[in-house]
């Protein structure tokens, strides 16, 4: 027996997970495991130059290789119109380079054959003839005087700039700078980085040569909207075409964008009549897949005499690589980026950004992220603890004198957002007792003396995620809704069916607990299904921590649905007026006459057995959810370090990290998402990095170069929390998946540059390397 | 090449060229997919396997390398319907969230605890430095292998109440 077996699992109860049964056992269905009758398997090609023109491409040797059915080239996908797909940014990406290929590790053709390392032998028996050109590997290289042309195919393009956007109050922002006592300033690069999930993207394209029906099981984090995609790329009739996520090894948004594999096999499928499966490799993943920020950021901080914050202003270049295929809500040119006053009443600001092509892998995504909140926060926490250290103000307090006030939620942002709850105060405060800062600080100043190099960072996050509202928020014209349908069998078992799709998130324990709250049903009792659109009701899918917010409060809609009806039903059998009957968890009551009562199951049984006459028999229902507004989750989080003189070696002595999510349906998974966050924040901090040489050459195309925390790396962290509802969530709950990834890099940042501050080291871009650490006290003559 | 070894405790013996992979013959010949593959560089630790009760990464490893000796993979963890110690620890404990990483954590982790019954969290974190998990951020993963340490104790003090440790979801 598993020891929650008996209980309920009703909201707040950590039950254990009902999805780990198979996973225990080695029998999870991930999209590698599935072998299809017929099966073919894919190889890509991939360009090794970061820009080049193709001159020739030459087929014939890997043709003629051993198993080879099939080698698919630009020149034939263009023949099908499929050479170049739209981006979910408005833009158009490479399927398979036709002219020029604009990155390294860009898919310039597959080979198709009876097993993969057939099919990898042939794809290396592919001759093609570049011409080097010129290569951009940054911002600033886009922007120089004589750069090269990068997307020289688009009409109209003449130079290598994307897009400039802007938000906020430009005059009023101008004048309150005008009357500051200070304003500090950071310049930080948010370097490139990438999810990373330790399974790969992927897919099998399954197209019927006689009904045509395409089925394709992919490794999507948004299957319905994937189809509806492919449906506008490819042209065939949304009804044919048949997503299926299964059980998918982390996403970490990774797993959002279409990839180029993904059209190529369904194309290969759907001519060769056979089932096609492409699977990437570790290296493929790292350099072609949807990589995160690159973002080069200028902050401007005023303040007044008394520490008053008076205006931030904000510009960014933004890197997106040869395609501008950012994963984002169609009207946000850099996501919710302007979210940048984080959780402090700033008066007035103004923040620009302008997004630039380069030769570097396309696609933006939120690497555990609600599309750049990570960005905006980073700049923000360490804006202000860099201002903190200059104006000499204790970091806590200049926080806390800056903080938006719990009365004055709704807060309406100078961006223009509307948070909906939150009390930085109270948070901040349980942070700092958990870490004993006042002892702490007195210790760091102690330590100090003695010559130790140490320091507190401190970052006091706001997120904004749940997306939509749908009117505001949509993905190529999708509004940004979720849906759950619960089905109630006749014995008061139930099937519930999401929109979304969870990559070890646990939804099939999480949103079976809200079914058991609001419908009084076991967890247990009930079954959740995701990822297959022939089944599931449609939804945009599992990123931004939207799966809670919104198929979390479908889920509860669509339960009370249900129970509305139950209370009809149990009326009927009790022969009672439906407005004298009490609701408790599990069943309905006679008011006054707590004997005389009916089970859910009982109602349930009774909507096909015996219901009131002209009542629809069954008890089923959906609901589609539109949020009112986003979620506004937040948190304090503390970092404690050692810094090494003689290495540059930085140690985490600890962590304390308080989130408010509001409502908790199940603790023990929110803090599993929270402890895994920290990690790939602390990964990110002080480890990963996707960079490139002057011929664009990625370095961190594996694990050997692109580091990720291990356990013996990793700290350990000290979980808190504070509880305050979103009022508009029916629940009550906010989303965690991405908090503790947001919050946590510039809280890891802020304590080295709180520790270094002493020598007038005021910034270290991440990953804070020992070597970055090392150069930097060397360069204020710090020596052992 | 003709390559015989005992995978769970059967004998199981296929026809590979010399360059197929240990994961691979695991996987595509013997239909094993709880073994997983996550980098192919020896770095991520998700295709872990016993060889002769040893970790290793079955994706540097030739399948003929392992010709006459014996393999464990996470289909071999369990007695039965009934799971090891390993799998209670991670169920009890929630070490697992995506589930990619986890038959090779829990190889790492059965590993460990034959050879040390009672590690710390240190020896833990060392054991299994070598497998990467994108999700939990290990602590759970620690208390998981001592959730496991923990019941073997107690099962070696009172065998009888061996019978008790079925579970793990339904």
């Amino acid at each position: 027996m598993s020891s929650t077996m008996h209980m309920h699992g009703g909201i707040g109860e950590s039950i254990k997970r009902k999805e780990d049964a198979r996973f225990l056992r080695g029998k999870g269905n991930y999209l590698d495991d599935f072998v299809l009758p017929n099966m073919l398997h894919m190889a890509i090609l991939r360009s090794p130059h970061a820009h080049a023109r193709i001159k020739s491409i030459d087929t014939k040797a890997a043709s003629a290789k051993p198993g080879v059915i099939a080698v698919v080239t630009g020149d034939l996908m263009a023949q099908h119109k499929l050479a170049w797909m739209p981006t979910l940014s408005g833009d158009t990406q490479a399927v398979l380079a036709t002219d020029k290929v604009r990155f390294q590790g860009q898919e310039v053709a597959a080979v198709i054959a009876e097993t993969l390392y057939q099919a990898e032998d042939a794809r290396d028996a592919i001759e093609i003839e570049y011409d080097i050109l010129p290569v951009v590997t940054s911002p600033e290289g886009a922007k120089a005087a004589g750069a090269p042309l990068i997307r020289d195919e688009k009409e109209g393009q003449k130079d290598n700039h994307i897009y400039r956007w802007e938000s906020g109050d430009k005059t009023g922002t101008q004048a309150a700078f005008a009357r500051a006592d200070k304003v500090i300033r950071l310049h930080t690069f948010y370097p490139r980085c990438h999810p990373s999930p330790l399974e790969t993207c992927g897919c099998i394209a399954d197209v019927s040569g006689v009904t045509g029906k395409a089925t394709i099981y992919m490794t999507s984090q948004a299957p319905h909207a994937i189809r509806t995609v492919f449906a506008l790329v490819t042209g065939l009739p949304e009804q044919q075409i048949r997503i299926i996520s299964p059980d998918i090894g982390g996403g970490f948004g990774n797993k959002v964008p279409v990839y180029p594999g993904y059209v190529v096999a369904t194309a290969a499928s759907l001519l060769i009549g056979r089932p096609v499966k492409w699977v990437e490799d570790r290296t493929e993943n790292l350099i072609s897949t949807g990589f995160a920020r690159d973002y080069h950021m200028t902050g401007d901080l005023a303040v007044d005499k008394n520490g008053k914050m008076l205006a931030l202003r904000v510009h960014l270049d933004s890197d997106n690589g040869a395609f501008f295929a950012d994963a984002q809500p169609t009207k946000f040119k850099a996501g919710l980026f302007s979210i940048v006053t984080g959780s402090y009443d700033i008066p007035t600001a103004h923040v620009t950004a302008d997004g630039y092509y380069t030769n570097k892998a396309p696609g933006g995504v939120a690497y555990r992220c609600s599309f750049r909140v990570t960005e905006a926060s980073y700049l923000i926490e360490r804006l202000v603890t860099n201002a903190a250290l200059e104006l000499g103000i204790d970091q806590a307090e200049f926080r806390k004198r800056n903080f938006i006030q719990p009365e004055q939620f709704p807060y309406s942002s100078a961006t223009g957002w509307v948070y909906d709850s939150g009390d930085y105060p109270k948070a901040m405060d349980v942070a700092l007792k958990q870490l004993g800062y006042e002892e702490l600080k007195k210790d760091v100043e102690a330590r100090r003396k003695k010559g130790d190099i140490t320091g507190i960072g401190l970052a006091s996050f706001t997120e904004v995620v749940g997306a939509g509202h749908g009117a505001e928020f949509d993905i190529l014209g999708l509004r940004m809704f979720d849906s759950a349908e619960l089905r109630v069998h006749p014995t008061g078992k139930a099937l519930l069916r999401l929109g979304v799709k969870s990559q070890g998130q646990g939804h099939e324990t999480t949103f079976a607990q809200i079914v058991a709250e609001e419908l009084g049903i076991p967890a247990q009792d009930i079954l959740v299904e995701e990822g297959d659109t022939d089944t599931a009701p449609y939804g945009l899918g599992t990123y931004a921590s939207r799966s809670t917010p919104v198929a979390g409060a479908a889920t509860a809609m669509v339960s009370r649905q249900l129970r509305d009806k139950a209370r009809k039903l149990a009326a009927h059998l009790l022969e009672a007026d439906e407005e004298d009957l009490v609701w408790e968890r599990g069943k309905f009551y006679v008011k006054g006459s707590p004997e005389k009562s009916k089970t859910i199951q009982e109602a349930a049984f009774a909507a096909y057995t015996n219901l009131p006459e002209g009542m629809q028999p069954g008890l089923e229902g959906v609901h589609y959810y539109d949020p009112p507004n986003m979620t506004y989750p937040f948190g304090t989080y503390a970092v404690v370090v050692d810094v090494d003189k003689g290495t540059g070696q930085v140690k985490v002595k600890r962590m304390v990290a308080v989130d408010d999510c509001g409502v908790r349906i199940n603790p023990m998974i929110v803090e599993g998402q929270i402890q895994g966050g920290l990690t790939e924040g602390f990964g990110i901090a002080f480890m990963e990095l996707i960079t490139f040489d002057s011929e664009g050459n990625c370095i961190g195309s594996n694990f050997m170069d692109y580091l990720l925390p291990t356990a013996w790396e990793t700290p350990k962290f000290e979980i808190g929390q504070t509880v305050t509802p979103s009022p508009h969530h029916p629940l009550g709950a906010k989303g965690v998946g991405e908090s503790a990834t947001v919050g946590s890099p510039a809280a890891f940042v802020n304590a080295v540059i709180d520790a270094l501050s002493p020598y007038g080291i005021t910034n270290i871009d991440m990953p804070v390397t020992s070597d970055k650490v090392w150069a930097a006290l060397r360069s204020k003559g710090v020596t052992e | 090449m003709k390559v015989t070894m005992r995978v769970n405790g059967a004998e199981k013996s296929g026809d590979v060229e010399p360059r197929v992979l240990l994961v691979d013959f695991l996987r595509t010949n013997l239909l094993l997919t709880g073994t997983h593959i996550g980098c192919d560089t020896t770095s991520c630790g998700a295709c872990t396997v016993l060889l002769d009760g040893e970790p290793v990464k079955s994706c540097t490893l030739l399948a003929v390398q392992v010709d006459g000796r014996e393999i464990k993979t996470v289909e071999g963890i369990a007695q039965g319907n009934n799971l090891a110690p390993i799998q209670i620890g991670f169920h009890e404990e929630h070490g697992l969230q995506c589930g990619f990483c986890t038959p090779g954590m829990m190889l790492v982790g059965e590993a460990l605890l034959k050879r040390n019954p009672n590690p710390s969290d240190d020896d833990i974190r060392w054991a299994i430095s070598g497998n990467i998990c994108r999700c939990t951020g290990y602590m759970n993963i620690v208390k998981a292998v001592k959730h496991a340490a923990q019941l073997q104790a107690e099962t070696a003090k009172a065998p009888a109440k061996q019978a008790a440790m079925a579970g793990g979801g339904e």
